[in-house]
């Protein structure tokens, strides 16, 4: 195992390139402790004194409490139900990819992947405000259902490696079909679960664009919009507008630092399938 | 036999019609009404491909889709070159390995639009206050406020935020290379450089692949980076094609020609993924 040397070339390269990625983070960080007279001097320095001030005010100013929640509700019923649905739907295309129907889902789902955002957008925004779904529940269908075109993918590849044997095994008990899949292949699917709820958490938590062209009403937008919407009225004061930042990419960093493991090996696992 | 037919039906039908509702029927909604010259509102008539030859027509389409290629292709070589030497460090003997791989995959979790704005700041007053406080000249001005250079501070930010996501793949390639290769590679006598070309390349190589093709795909989609940079300026410099048909269509109710513009643009897309499918995976075979 040990047959090479540490090589502290590498290293240091590394953790030089690694400085690039924690650079703007740090200046995000003392920014938001600062006021705005620091901001004169140097700027790589600390703050004189840490304060709250500015998240105080940036949480008033931006609804904070209420982005989060709107952007922690779309999340959590988007993972849930994508994971479910998802898997659901894989299984029955998988176990049946020898008939035309299936396979032709199969590719049409497939395929979809390759669409565009903005060549749906604009009908879909058109139709989704005439049938009321212009909100928050909603935008959650949406994720759910685009969400097939990718999961599918991973999914089946997954499936079709599991032995059918288990499940006649389980039919022979005397298992419904349904039965067969949530006592039997669901559980087998954790690893996959795991995965699609990592990259569709991330997706929904971090998405812009589909917010910005759904939501009408203001009290809906999630954590980016509300950022978006910030940004373009009070852009002159920095300190605000970077507690602002910090305050909404600190839920995904401290998630990340607890769980980047399994977040790393996750994302790895659905993009290698 | 029939139940478990009807079972996987009840599944996959509804799901199907779903789909179709949400994603295939705006798609061909699109394309309708890209044949006519509806506003978004009131009434409309047929017009042919008249919206199709003004888009040709089109100097700010033009732009826009002068500006994506150029962004694109340039961004997906630097995140390529970038993540595949990441990559190969990360994945070599290295100390406080668990940490760089975590630091190095840090920005794909992060939201594009608000690092954006975070970069937005770096390129407007941290970067000009290094180049007062050197004397560097071409530090001094914020390039995002200059039309020649402002799309590279975009592919600046892209590529810090991309790099991440490709690393990782690459990392999962170059895992799968047995150690004992190189070993018998230097035995032979090779050095760095043929062994990178003669066995870690040909064998990621499907990596390569899918990093080139992803990556392109997604960059020419760019939004959220032009929103929180410049927001398509200085002038329209940085407009991109998704930022355009944003644009055109909800705030300059121009839905059908931009429904037009986004026809050609799902043309692009496809076409240029598909040559490069061809092209890199005819590469690959010769390997």
């Amino acid at each position: 195992m040990n047959r090479k040397k540490t090589s502290w070339l590498v290293t240091s390269l590394l953790i030089l390139g690694s400085l690039l990625i924690l650079f703007p983070l740090y200046l995000t960080i003392t920014i938001a402790f600062k006021t705005p007279p620091e901001m004169g001097g140097n700027l790589l320095a600390l703050p004189i004194s840490w304060s709250f001030d500015n998240f105080a005010q940036a949480i008033e100013m931006t609804n904070f409490f209420n982005a989060f929640k709107n952007s922690a509700f779309v999340t959590i019923f988007v993972v849930i139900f994508t994971v479910l649905t998802n898997s659901l739907v894989s299984y029955a295309i998988a176990r049946n990819l020898h008939k035309k129907f299936y396979k032709f889902l199969y590719f049409y789902f497939l395929s979809a992947m390759f669409i565009p955002f903005p060549i749906i957008m604009l009908p879909l925004v058109k139709q989704t405000s005439a049938w009321g779904m212009d909100n928050l529940v909603g935008l959650i269908i949406l994720y759910i259902v685009f969400n097939l075109s990718f999961n599918v993918f991973i999914y089946i590849g997954y499936i079709r490696a599991i032995p059918v044997e288990l499940e006649e095994a389980a039919i022979m008990d005397g298992a419904t079909t349904w039965g067969v899949f949530w006592k039997v292949i669901f559980p087998l699917l954790a690893p996959m679960n795991a995965t699609v709820a990592i990259i569709t958490s991330l997706g929904a938590w971090n998405d812009f664009m589909l917010p910005l062209v759904l939501l009408s009403d203001r009290e809906m937008a999630t954590l980016p919009l509300v950022q978006y919407i910030f940004q373009g009225q009070f852009s002159t004061d920095y300190n605000l507008a970077f507690a602002s930042y910090l305050m909404a990419l600190a839920p995904m960093i401290i998630v990340y630092i607890f769980a980047q493991k399994w977040i790393i090996s996750g994302v790895m696992k659905g993009s290698i399938k | 036999m029939k139940k478990k037919n009807s079972v996987f039906l009840i599944i996959t039908i509804p799901a199907f019609l779903l789909f179709f509702i949400f994603h295939s029927f705006p798609a061909l909604q699109g394309i309708f009404y890209s044949f006519t010259d509806w506003k978004g509102y009131g009434d409309w008539n047929f017009v042919g491909l008249k919206n199709y030859l003004n888009v040709f027509k089109d100097e700010r389409a033009g732009d826009a889709y002068l500006f994506t290629f150029k962004f694109a292709i340039v961004a997906t070589i630097l995140v390529n070159i970038i993540s595949l030497l990441v990559a190969i460090g990360l994945n070599s003997k290295i100390k406080f390995h668990k940490t760089l791989r975590a630091i190095y995959f840090l920005p794909y979790i992060l939201s594009i639009l608000i690092v954006g704005f975070i970069f937005n700041f770096i390129f407007a007053h941290f970067l000009p206050q290094i180049g007062d406080a050197f004397g560097w000249e071409f530090l001094t001005r914020n390039i995002l406020g200059n039309p020649d250079l402002a799309w590279i501070g975009i592919v600046i930010v892209a590529v810090w935020q991309a790099v991440s996501f490709n690393t990782i793949l690459y990392l999962a390639g170059l895992v799968t290379i047995s150690e004992d290769l190189y070993e018998a590679a230097s035995i032979d006598g090779a050095g760095v450089w043929t062994k990178f070309w003669k066995i870690t390349f040909p064998l990621i190589a499907p990596f390569f692949t899918i990093n080139m093709v992803l990556s392109l795909k997604n960059f020419l989609m760019v939004f959220d980076q032009i929103v929180a940079l410049t927001g398509g300026g200085p002038g329209k410099s940085t407009e991109s094609i998704s930022l355009l048909i944003y644009r055109g269509g909800f705030e300059g109710g121009e839905f059908a020609y931009q429904s037009a513009n986004a026809v050609i643009y799902f043309i692009v897309i496809i076409v240029f993924s598909v040559i490069q499918l061809k092209f890199l995976n005819k590469r690959e075979v010769e390997n």
